[in-house]
């Protein structure tokens, strides 16, 4: 996975509530791999029903359709759990979601794909937004080394994430191959669990 | 010194631990991995470049469910733009040697529905699935619960997840269901009151007396809106109408083994004394029928109430409200009865199995969908499909001009060709009712079987309550 230490960038407020997986991205962009997902982000806020831009979306405007790190709100990313809502952020050059509370899978996935959630009160994620909107430049910086964001101002902000995601975002962890290391164990396991309940083991009908 | 009271999650949590890794995270098993086309492909991926074969082929099983056309007598490919992810899903499972479902095979139908129904959910076990609605399966007393891709590939290769442990809540149903009131709007009237975000982090166990009341397939209509308020998962204890359920199923235990399956699943129920970080109680004895109004599944009033004033409503949720009344082209103050709707959509992993399409079969026999009025049903399987013709329920519901598909997702979210066009209104036994869920500028309204079938022949939204049963 790609590994995550700091950021600067252009954030993009977007702070309604509830944003789901689909409305980031929608089911029928995830169907054949010849559709670009970072251009379908956000696609039915994103365009009009022509294809054209709609010009009141955040995304579309300057300098926002340049942004690396997005401000949501409340529950961001709920709903289905299709990884491509965070292969689409990526893709389009987002990497970092700030907002007051996410969707589980979601969080997962993202830790999962080196897009780092961060959970803010709300409070602060509006401050943040209010910060990007006085200043000449809406860039954020965003470092997980020392877990801090500074606005264009200079003001910083601290965070918390959970230590393990954090060394598994700095160091890129593949954790599948962590899992894999304890290979012994699990087969261990199945073996004096096959025993105990051999109902989950054998299969009945092949 | 006796023992601790426990959860049924807390037993399933503990028998399930293989390590603890520290830093609160801790080495599950897997029982059960269930695969579909739409969110596998890259997990096969996964697994090929790293040159590894699925840890168990045995507690793996593939459906086709999300992409197929459900027109009569389709095949895999009648759906041109599904063709890509069913032919992936095809030959990885071939070249993986994962047993599949394939469109065509009598026991295809929606993950959710299938595991149940085939018996490949059992009591006490771990389920996962790439899709958020695995919870489906917690009315049969499984801890399942919906991952990510990368997390499928996991799966595949070791059987086993790094997972944290959730809080534990559980929700008290009390009072029984009045007439017309049904499974669909006591989880809708519970979103309602306490929001879509209050399961977060939580495996919700659901009892309480109305629970037992509910027949099986209602119970997993209840766990499958689970995460419809946050919830990854959500479990009811398994009692013998659960047993009686399972018995039999293809994938069952069978014999000697069901024996001692039975007898470890008595000890699943949670204990007297049981402690949880979060207890909430819902009386259901004066429940009305339910219907969602605006665009997320916590919008939801009963049929007689009046939509909403955001002026009058939490400050943090007001600027949500009006946006969902905006797409939803409704105003405050209005009611729902007697509201046009252009679709009836009854299907879905949360409301297409037998008991619903009987449910709905009641309510339209004898009537007419009006001219003006697209309505169709999608059984949630194959094999329900089957049993309901067997019943004659597709005569019914054919003669009241309703559409008869084909098992699979379908509008549920704009699948298989299946979507409400922009700006039209549709009332759907689905579970959400998200900006753009059943197509672009679609506008849905989520309800019980009855409501979507008693609205379908109105032509309106209707009281279920008021529309008799013709014969």
């Amino acid at each position: 996975m790609q590994s995550f230490t700091t950021l600067t960038g252009v954030a993009a407020p977007l702070l309604r509530p509830n944003i789901d997986t689909g409305t980031i991205i929608a089911s029928r962009f995830m169907r054949s791999r010849s559709i670009d997902l970072g251009e379908k982000l956000f696609s039915d806020w994103r365009y009009a029903a022509d294809g054209s831009e709609n010009a009141d979306f955040v995304l579309n405007q300057e300098p926002y359709r340049h942004a690396k790190i997005l401000l949501g709100g409340i529950n961001f990313g709920c709903g289905s759990s299709r990884e491509a809502a965070v292969y689409a952020l990526m893709k389009f050059g987002i990497s970092c979601v700030i907002a007051p509370s996410f969707g589980e899978i979601f969080f997962d996935n993202a830790c999962q794909n080196g897009l780092l959630p961060i959970e803010l009160p709300e409070d602060v994620v509006v401050s943040l937004a209010d910060a990007i909107k006085r200043a000449n430049s809406a860039e954020l910086t965003v470092d997980l080394l020392t877990r801090r964001i500074t606005t264009p101002q200079g003001d910083t902000v601290g965070f918390t994430i959970a230590e393990d995601r954090r060394t598994s975002l700095l160091e890129g962890l593949d954790e599948t191959a962590l899992v894999l290391r304890h290979s012994d164990e699990i087969d261990a396991f199945r073996d004096a669990d096959r025993r105990t309940r051999p109902w989950l083991y054998e299969r009945s009908a092949l | 010194m006796a023992a601790l009271p426990r959860s049924l999650f807390s037993k399933i949590w503990d028998s399930h631990v293989i390590r603890e890794l520290g830093a609160d995270r801790t080495l599950i098993q897997i029982d059960r991995h269930l695969l579909h086309e739409a969110t596998s492909r890259d997990a096969f991926d996964g697994l090929r470049r790293r040159g590894l074969a699925p840890k168990s082929v045995a507690a793996t099983f593939g459906v086709v469910d999300h992409d197929p056309s459900t027109q009569p007598g389709r095949t895999w490919m009648t759906y041109l733009p599904a063709r890509e992810r069913i032919s992936a899903m095809q030959q990885n499972c071939r070249e993986f040697g994962i047993e599949l479902l394939d469109v065509n095979d009598s026991r295809q139908g929606i993950v959710h529905v299938i595991a149940p129904e085939l018996g490949i959910t059992l009591p006490g076990a771990t389920i996962v699935c790439g899709d958020s609605h695995t919870a489906t399966s917690g009315g049969l007393g499984a801890w399942a619960w919906g991952i990510g891709t990368t997390e499928i590939e996991r799966v595949l290769a070791t059987q086993a997840m790094i997972l944290r442990r959730p809080k534990t809540m559980r929700v008290n149903f009390h009072g029984s269901l009045p007439a017309g009131v049904y499974a669909k709007d006591l989880i809708l009237a519970f979103i309602g009151r306490h929001g879509i975000a209050v399961g977060s982090g939580f495996a919700v166990e659901y009892a309480g007396e109305t629970i037992r009341g509910l027949g099986i397939e209602a119970r997993l209509t209840v766990c499958n809106m689970s995460i419809e308020f946050g919830a990854r998962s959500g479990l009811i204890a398994p009692d013998d109408a659960t047993i009686n359920y399972i018995a039999g199923r293809p994938f069952a235990p069978s014999g000697k083994l069901w024996d001692q399956a039975v007898a470890d699943w008595h000890h699943l129920p949670s204990d007297d004394g049981a402690a949880f970080d979060r207890e909430i109680a819902l009386d259901c004895s004066n429940l009305h029928p339910q219907i969602t109004w605006g665009t997320s599944p916590q919008d939801v009033i009963a049929i007689d109430e009046a939509i909403p004033d955001p002026s009058t409503a939490p400050v943090e949720r007001r600027s949500a409200m009006v946006n969902a009344l905006d797409y939803m082209g409704l105003s405050p103050g209005m009611r729902m009865e007697g509201l046009p709707i252009d679709v009836a959509f009854i299907g879905s992993c949360t409301n297409a199995r037998l008991s619903d399409l009987e449910i709905a079969a009641r309510m339209v026999r004898g009537r007419k969908v009006p001219e003006h009025v697209t309505a169709f049903v999608v059984p949630g399987s194959t094999a329900v499909k089957h049993v309901a013709e067997a019943a004659g329920l597709d005569v019914v519901f054919r003669e009241a001009g309703f559409g008869w598909r084909e098992s699979g997702c379908s509008m549920c979210q704009t699948l298989g060709g299946d979507s409400v066009p922009p700006g039209q209104r549709s009332i759907s036994t689905t579970n959400r009712n998200f900006e753009g869920r059943q197509g672009p500028q679609a506008r849905t309204h989520l309800a019980s079987p009855a409501m979507v079938a008693a609205a379908a022949v109105a032509g309106r939204i209707v009281d279920t309550r008021k529309q008799p049963v013709l014969f």
